[in-house]
């Protein structure tokens, strides 16, 4: 499959299941939202190494927020629930609660009931208030700008983790405007984030290593300076391959996010020299969903 | 099927206990089967269709018509449907109410709504002392649900309340909220003697400043961050606090005579 002249590989990306939740994070206008969320969803970019993987999903008008002010939702994904809920808690109490004007709501209704506010709560040192409104509960937290709104829980829910593309290209540069592109275009996709810095990853891995100790290590038949040290996956021509990895609520959710910015990368197309679209296939090491990319593209 | 009404047939003597006309009670029976009930007055006991006429089959929608305030526990512990009653009620409208909805067009008696777990309570009218409270001797007033009443609250509105929501459009009379542990209680009018006396938690929220016990300490004017929320969650309601819009209050903490952990919140 060729798309304005970039082929598409027949191959296929490979995610795992994961747990989820999202958060809105509101302040008093949306430069604090960021900050806060920024805060919140830093140190998140793999389980790797982070225990989760986090992002901002996308800017919420007041009118969709719980409080009316400005704000946005960030979904956090870890590998479990125990895990998640640990994440979840810590990133609340030192990134959102320390943020000035913040407040915290629960993004996610349905699922299995985890801890936002609920432990956060003991910071009042017994001056929280709780607070049941329409059938959910609350805590006021006083802090020293005033108080700290936050819901007593969020729903967590099963995810899908590790959706990825691979973007081959003729030079570093076009490498990444490549995905500059796709990374706006995938923003307003909901249900989805991508952890890494800015969305795009450089340093894709492979399962396992030489090193008994490490789990994963560089993806070397994609590094072009092996090209001819290593069963490399790279023609001549190619000089730079960036990955964008995606974690969304559902496979659907993925599917639409990659297709979305694939597209995005193609109209680029060979002119702007993206010659390729691959994806990270561990052979079935990694996990059980498997996004085929010349399906998603058909 | 139309509503199961009961109309009043004729001025009652003494006080009649409608506690055994709920759509609970009545789910399944048949007309005969519901005319034969008998309910307490006085100290006898009178058929249902001695004291009523009664119509209608649908036993999940109830309606008393001419209601008169000697009509006692109506829709007590009812845990399912509705009932409007045209007129006034008498004492312990609602007591111990769970997931259901009550409507009085008229003014009600003493505890209204006491021990009511959830649902809804609306009151066109005034209503008596100890609205929302617990029955004497116990410690659980409302625990849930929505009270709104048109009217005027009396004394002692919220007494040992747990949590829940009364909204009064009215004034409200002494000692409103006394002794609660949580919930909210809002009044748009003006309030009598000592709001909050020995309140323990819960959230008093004033639009006009009431004179306050020596045990209630100013925290100053603030914006509070939950009170949207608060106020969006009455938006459906049927009543003036729908369109209330209050951004900065006045926060009294107390009653510091005890724990202090309640609020009044007086609109700024």
């Amino acid at each position: 499959m060729i798309i304005n002249g970039v082929q598409i590989d027949p191959t296929f990306a490979e995610a795992f299941p994961m747990k989820a939740t999202r958060v809105i994070i509101t302040a008093q206008n949306l430069k604090w939202a960021y900050i806060s969320a920024q805060a919140f969803t830093g140190f998140a970019t793999s389980v790797i190494a982070c225990g989760c993987e986090a992002g901002i999903e996308r800017e919420l008008d007041p009118s969709e927020t719980p409080d009316g002010r400005p704000g946005v939702s960030a979904m956090i994904f870890a590998m479990g629930g125990k895990g998640l809920a640990k994440q979840l808690e810590t990133r609340a109490g030192q990134c959102v609660l320390t943020s000035p004007t913040s407040a915290l709501f629960a993004g996610i209704d349905e699922g299995t009931p985890i801890a936002l506010g609920k432990n956060l709560r003991y910071f009042g040192d017994g001056f929280q208030i709780s607070k049941r409104i329409a059938g959910k509960r609350y805590w006021r937290v006083p802090v020293m700008d005033g108080e700290f709104l936050t819901e007593e829980t969020t729903g967590m829910v099963s995810a899908v983790g590790g959706g990825n593309f691979l973007v081959l290209a003729e030079s570093q540069p076009q490498a990444l405007a490549a995905c500059e592109a796709a990374i706006e275009a995938m923003k307003k996709v909901p249900n989805v984030i991508m952890p890494f810095p800015g969305g795009v990853v450089r340093s894709g891995s492979k399962v396992g290593s030489k090193y008994k100790t490490l789990n994963a290590s560089t993806n070397d038949a994609f590094c072009p300076t092996l090209k001819g040290q290593t069963k490399t996956e790279l023609s001549p021509q190619i000089e730079s391959v960036m990955e964008i990895v995606i974690d969304g609520l559902s496979d659907a959710d993925i599917k639409q996010s990659m297709r979305v910015g694939i597209e995005a990368v193609c109209q680029l197309g060979a002119a702007n020299g993206i010659r390729r679209i691959s994806a990270g296939n561990y052979g079935g090491k990694l996990g059980p969903f498997l996004f085929h990319l010349q399906e998603i593209m058909a | 099927m139309s509503a199961l009404t009961f109309t009043l047939k004729t001025e009652l003597k003494q006080r009649v206990d409608c506690s055994p006309l709920t759509p609970d009670r009545l789910a399944g029976k048949s007309a005969a089967e519901i005319a034969e009930i008998e309910v307490q007055s006085g100290n006898r006991k009178l058929r249902a269709d001695a004291v009523f006429a009664i119509a209608g089959d649908d036993a999940s929608q109830l309606v008393f018509k001419q209601s008169t305030g000697k009509l006692d526990f109506i829709g007590k512990g009812m845990t399912t449907g509705s009932i409007t009653v045209e007129g006034d009620a008498g004492s312990y409208v609602g007591m111990q109410m769970k997931n259901a909805v009550l409507h009085v067009t008229g003014s009600v008696d003493a505890y209204a709504a006491c021990e009511m777990k959830s649902g809804e309570l609306m009151i066109d009218g005034n209503a008596g002392d100890f609205l929302g409270a617990a029955l004497p001797g116990n410690q659980k007033g409302l625990q849930g649900g929505i009270i709104i009443v048109k009217g005027n609250a009396s004394d002692r509105c919220g007494d040992h309340m747990r949590r829940g929501v009364i909204l009064i459009e009215g004034n409200a009379g002494a000692y409103l909220g006394s002794r609660m542990t949580a919930g909210t209680i809002a009044v748009l009018g003006k309030v009598g003697p000592l709001p909050g006396y020995a309140m323990k938690r819960g959230t008093l929220l004033l639009l006009n400043q009431p004179t306050l016990s020596a045990t209630f300490n100013d925290c100053g004017s603030h914006t509070l961050g939950f009170l949207p929320l608060l106020l969006k969650s009455w938006q459906h309601y049927p009543t003036r606090f729908a369109g209330l819009a209050v951004n900065r209050v006045r926060r009294y903490a107390g009653d510091l005579a005890g724990n202090g952990k309640g609020e009044i919140l007086v609109a700024v």
